[in-house]
C-alpha cells in the first residue's frame, strides 16, 4: 500500500511552526519526544514519515527511534484518519452490557471494521480498551462528545444525526 | 504566602461559604454531563442572575459526586440544614427548586434522595472527602476545606523522617494494585543519596472498567498536588511529574490549571509556604500503551521512550528517572497522604482490617443498580458493596460474580460474597485489589468469555519484550477462542492451566505474570462452565455461539449425547 501523499512544505506551513514551537518551548530535547509527537499529531492530524523525518532531524534522534515511539503507542497514528471519529468503548464495564452488538452494528452501517476509515474518508470507526466512563455502559464517543447508555440502533441513529446535520451546513 | 497566611485565607474563606444562604452545586463529573448538567447549570445561574433576592446565593458546578448513573445530580446546602440531594434533574426542576429555596418554602419531594440513602451512609469518604462538594478549578474552594493545610503543618512542624515514620504508623499501601507499604518505600528513597530524586504520580488508569483516577484528577486535583509535594519533602525531591493517560484530556488540562493556581498562590513552586523547600511538578501525557502503568514502562514512557518496562532490580526507589532515586505512587496513593496529616497517622490507621488500613475507592459498575464511584473502608464485606451501596442488580436478578483488578485480577463468585473486602482476602481468592475497578455480572455472562475478553486485552497490550507474554498470551487466546465456540478438546484445558502457570512464572513484568489471573480464578470457580464448552458443547450463559462439527465429529457427538441421555434436539 501506498504511503498517503502529504503535502509536506516546510516552508510557511502554520502546522509546521506549532511543532517547531513546541521543540524549541521543549529546548529541543531528546526526552520531549512523546510530547513532540502529540502536537504533532494534534496539528496534522497524523504523522506522516516526513513529518518524523522533520521531528528527528530536530531533536537529533535516528528516525527508528523516533518511528519506534511513534508505532508503539496506540495513541499515534501514521495514516490519515476520518473526518468524524466515532470510537466505542469496549471496556469490560461496555462489554458486559452489550458494547460488542453496538460495535457490529456500526460496521454494518458504515461498512468497515472497526479501526478503518471509510472509503469516502468521512468516518473513522475505532474502538478503545476503556474511556473511564464506564457507568454509562455501553457508551461511545462521536468527535468526542460522550454519549451513553446506549443501544445498536441507538449509536448508528446518532452518527447518520452527526453526517446530516454537516450536510445541511454545506 | 506564609503558613499564618494560609490559615488565615482558609477561615476567610470559609466563614465566607458558611454565610451562603443556599449554596446549589451541581455534579459535572463527566457522566452527569452526558445527561446534561450543564443545561441545569446554565439554568440556574440564569436564574440567579435575574432574581432580586436579598439572600447569598452560590451556584457551583463540581467534581463527581458519586453516583453517576442517577446523574445529573444537584445538592442543595442550606445554611443549619443537612444537605438534600436530586438525582435526574432537568432545569426545569432545577428552577422550581430554587425558587422553593428562596420562597422559604419546603424543598420538593420529586427526585429526591432519602437523607439516609444506603450508597452513601455504607460509604467513608477519606480521599473523595471533597469532591462534589468544590469547583475542581477553584484552588481557594479546596482551601476553604483546609486544604494545603497539611503541607503547611509537615513543612513546619515534622522532619522528613517523622513523615515516613507517620506514613509506616498509618499503614497505607500502594492503591494502585500492588498494595507495597507506602512508608516503606518512602524510606528507602529518603535513604538514598543523589543530588537529584523524583516524584511521579501514576496516572496511568489502563484496567478496563475502572475510572477512580480519572475522577480523583478531574475532581480533585489539589489533593494529589499537595500529597506529591508532602512526598517531595519527605523524600527530599524538588521535582515531581503526573504521568496522565492519554485518553484523559480534562483530567490533564484541570491539573494543569491546578498546578498554575498553586504556584501562583506559593504553595508549589520555589519556597513552598515561605519555607526552604521547592517543589515543581509537570505534567506528562501518555499515548495509550497498557504497559506504562507498570513502574519501569512509565519512566521510560517520561523520558520519551517506548513504555517497556525492564528487569528490576535496581527499583525506581534506586535508579529511575535518568537513573535517580525516583519515588511512584498512584494517583489515589496521593490522594491519601493530605489527609493522613489532617487526621493524623493513627487516627488514619485505625480505619481498615487486618494488613489493609484506610479506605480503597472503587468504580462499581456492569450489572448493578447504582453504577458510580464509591469510597469504603477496608474490610468491608463484598456483599455490603454489591448490595448495600449498589443497590443489587437490576430487577433483583441473581449474582453471579463481581470482577475486580481488571485484566489482572480474577473472579469472585457468589458464595464468597461475605469476603472482606482487603488485599490479603482477594487475593487468596485468586482475584487482586488492583486499582479498583469492581464489575458485577450476573447469569447472562459466560465466565469463559470473560477470561477471552481479558487474555484478548492483555495480548493486545503486551509490549513484545518478553516471550512468554508475547506469545503466550496468543496462544492462551487461541484455546479460549476454541472452548468459546465449540472446537476445544479435553486436552486444551489441561493445557491452557500449564500454560497459564508458565507465563505467571516466567514474564518479565507484572502485565504478562497477571495476565493468566482472570483465567485461572474463573477455572477454579467457574470450571463448570469450561467443562459445559468443551464436554457439551454448550454455553451455559447462552453467550458464545457455538461453530459447527464436521459430520463425522457430528456423529460421534451424536453418539455420546444419545450414551449421556442427552438427546432433546439441541443444535450441534
Amino acid at each position: 500500500m501506498p504511503e498517503p501523499q502529504e503535502n509536506f512544505s516546510p516552508v510557511d506551513d502554520p502546522r509546521l511552526k506549532l511543532v517547531d514551537r513546541a521543540m524549541k518551548r521543549l529546548q529541543y530535547q531528546p526526552d520531549a519526544l512523546i510530547e513532540v509527537l502529540h502536537t504533532a499529531q494534534e496539528a496534522y492530524g497524523y504523522l506522516s514519515r516526513e513529518l518524523l523525518a522533520h521531528v528527528s532531524a530536530k531533536l537529533k534522534l535516528p528516525e527508528s527511534q523516533v518511528l519506534g515511539v511513534a508505532t508503539f503507542y496506540h495513541f499515534f497514528t501514521l495514516r490519515p484518519r476520518g473526518e468524524h471519529n466515532c470510537i466505542v468503548c469496549t471496556g469490560t464495564a461496555c462489554y458486559v452490557k452489550g458494547a460488542g452488538e453496538i460495535v457490529k452494528a456500526m460496521e454494518s452501517s458504515c461498512q468497515v471494521q472497526a479501526g478503518q476509515t471509510t472509503a469516502d474518508g468521512r468516518i473513522f470507526l475505532g474502538t478503545a480498551r476503556c474511556l473511564g466512563n464506564c457507568s454509562l455502559a455501553p457508551m461511545l464517543t462521536l468527535d468526542g462528545r460522550v454519549h451513553g447508555p446506549e443501544t445498536p440502533s441507538g449509536a448508528v441513529e446518532k452518527l447518520q444525526q452527526l453526517l446530516e446535520v454537516q450536510d445541511e451546513s454545506n | 504566602m506564609n503558613r499564618t497566611e494560609l490559615v488565615e485565607l482558609a477561615e476567610n474563606l470559609e466563614q465566607q461559604r458558611q454565610s451562603m444562604a443556599l449554596r446549589l452545586l451541581v455534579c459535572c463529573g463527566t457522566p452527569c454531563v452526558a445527561a446534561g448538567a450543564e443545561a441545569v447549570v446554565a439554568a440556574l445561574r440564569e436564574k440567579v442572575a435575574v432574581s432580586e433576592t436579598p439572600v447569598n446565593v452560590d451556584v457551583v458546578g463540581t467534581g463527581c459526586l458519586g453516583p453517576c448513573s442517577r446523574g445529573p445530580l444537584l445538592t442543595v446546602q442550606r445554611s443549619r440544614e443537612t444537605d438534600v440531594i436530586y438525582e435526574r434533574i432537568t432545569p426545569q426542576q432545577a428552577v422550581s427548586i430554587l425558587d422553593a429555596c428562596l420562597g422559604k418554602a419546603d424543598v420538593p419531594e420529586q427526585g429526591r434522595l432519602p437523607d439516609n440513602f444506603p450508597f452513601f451512609s455504607c460509604q467513608t469518604k477519606v480521599v473523595l472527602a471533597t469532591s462534589g462538594r468544590i469547583d475542581p478549578e477553584d484552588i481557594r474552594q479546596y482551601i476553604s476545606y483546609g486544604g494545603y493545610g497539611a503541607l503547611a503543618q509537615v513543612l513546619h512542624e515534622s522532619s522528613p523522617q517523622e513523615i515516613c515514620d507517620g506514613m509506616v504508623t498509618s499503614g497505607l499501601r500502594g492503591r494502585g494494585g500492588g498494595g507495597y507499604p507506602t512508608g516503606l518505600k518512602w524510606q528507602l528513597v529518603r535513604k538514598e543519596s543523589g543530588v537529584r530524586k523524583f516524584v511521579v504520580a501514576n496516572g496511568d488508569e489502563g484496567d478496563p472498567g475502572a475510572y477512580m483516577d480519572r475522577s480523583l484528577m478531574e475532581s480533585d486535583p489539589h489533593r494529589i498536588l499537595e500529597g506529591m509535594a508532602i512526598a517531595g519533602y519527605a523524600v527530599g525531591a524538588e521535582q515531581g511529574y503526573i504521568y496522565v493517560r492519554g485518553e484523559y484530556p480534562l483530567a490533564a488540562e484541570r491539573l494543569r490549571k491546578a498546578i498554575r493556581d498553586a504556584e501562583h498562590l506559593g504553595v508549589l513552586g520555589s519556597r513552598v509556604l515561605d519555607s526552604s523547600f521547592s517543589f515543581r511538578v509537570d505534567i506528562r501525557i501518555g499515548a495509550g500503551a497498557f504497559v506504562c502503568g507498570e513502574e519501569t514502562a512509565l519512566l521510560a514512557s517520561i523520558m520519551g521512550r517506548r513504555g517497556q518496562p525492564r528487569i528490576r532490580p535496581p527499583y525506581p526507589a534506586q535508579a529511575g528517572l535518568w537513573d535517580c532515586p525516583t519515588l511512584i505512587n498512584n494517583v489515589e496513593t496521593f490522594g491519601n497522604i493530605a489527609a493522613i496529616f489532617t487526621m493524623g497517622p493513627a487516627a488514619f490507621a485505625a480505619i481498615g482490617n487486618g494488613k489493609s488500613r484506610g479506605t480503597k475507592v472503587f468504580a462499581l459498575c456492569g450489572e448493578v443498580v447504582n453504577t458510580g464511584l464509591i469510597e469504603v473502608p477496608m474490610g468491608i464485606p463484598l456483599r455490603d458493596i454489591v448490595f448495600a451501596v449498589g443497590g443489587g442488580l437490576p430487577g433483583g436478578a441473581p449474582f453471579k460474580a463481581a470482577q475486580t483488578g481488571g485484566p489482572s485480577g480474577g473472579c469472585i463468585p457468589a458464595e464468597k460474597l461475605d469476603t472482606p473486602v482487603d488485599y490479603e482476602n482477594l487475593q487468596a481468592l485468586g482475584s487482586i485489589m488492583g486499582s479498583g475497578g469492581l464489575i458485577v455480572m450476573g447469569e447472562t455472562s459466560c465466565m469463559v468469555d470473560v477470561a477471552r475478553f481479558f487474555m484478548e486485552f492483555c495480548l493486545d497490550e503486551s509490549c513484545g519484550k518478553c516471550v512468554p507474554c508475547r506469545t503466550g498470551t496468543i496462544e492462551m487466546y487461541r484455546i479460549l477462542t476454541r472452548i468459546c465456540n465449540g472446537s476445544a478438546r479435553p486436552i486444551d484445558l489441561e493445557n491452557l492451566e500449564k500454560l497459564c502457570l508458565m507465563v505467571k512464572e516466567t514474564s518479565l513484568c507484572g502485565l504478562g505474570a497477571a495476565a493468566p489471573n482472570p483465567v485461572l480464578s474463573t477455572l477454579r470457580w467457574f470450571r463448570d462452565e469450561y467443562e459445559a464448552h468443551v464436554k457439551e458443547r454448550r454455553c451455559p450463559a447462552g453467550v458464545c455461539a457455538m461453530n459447527e462439527l464436521p459430520i463425522h465429529e457430528m456423529a460421534d457427538e451424536l453418539l455420546r449425547r444419545i450414551a449421556a441421555g442427552r438427546v432433546n434436539g439441541e443444535a450441534f
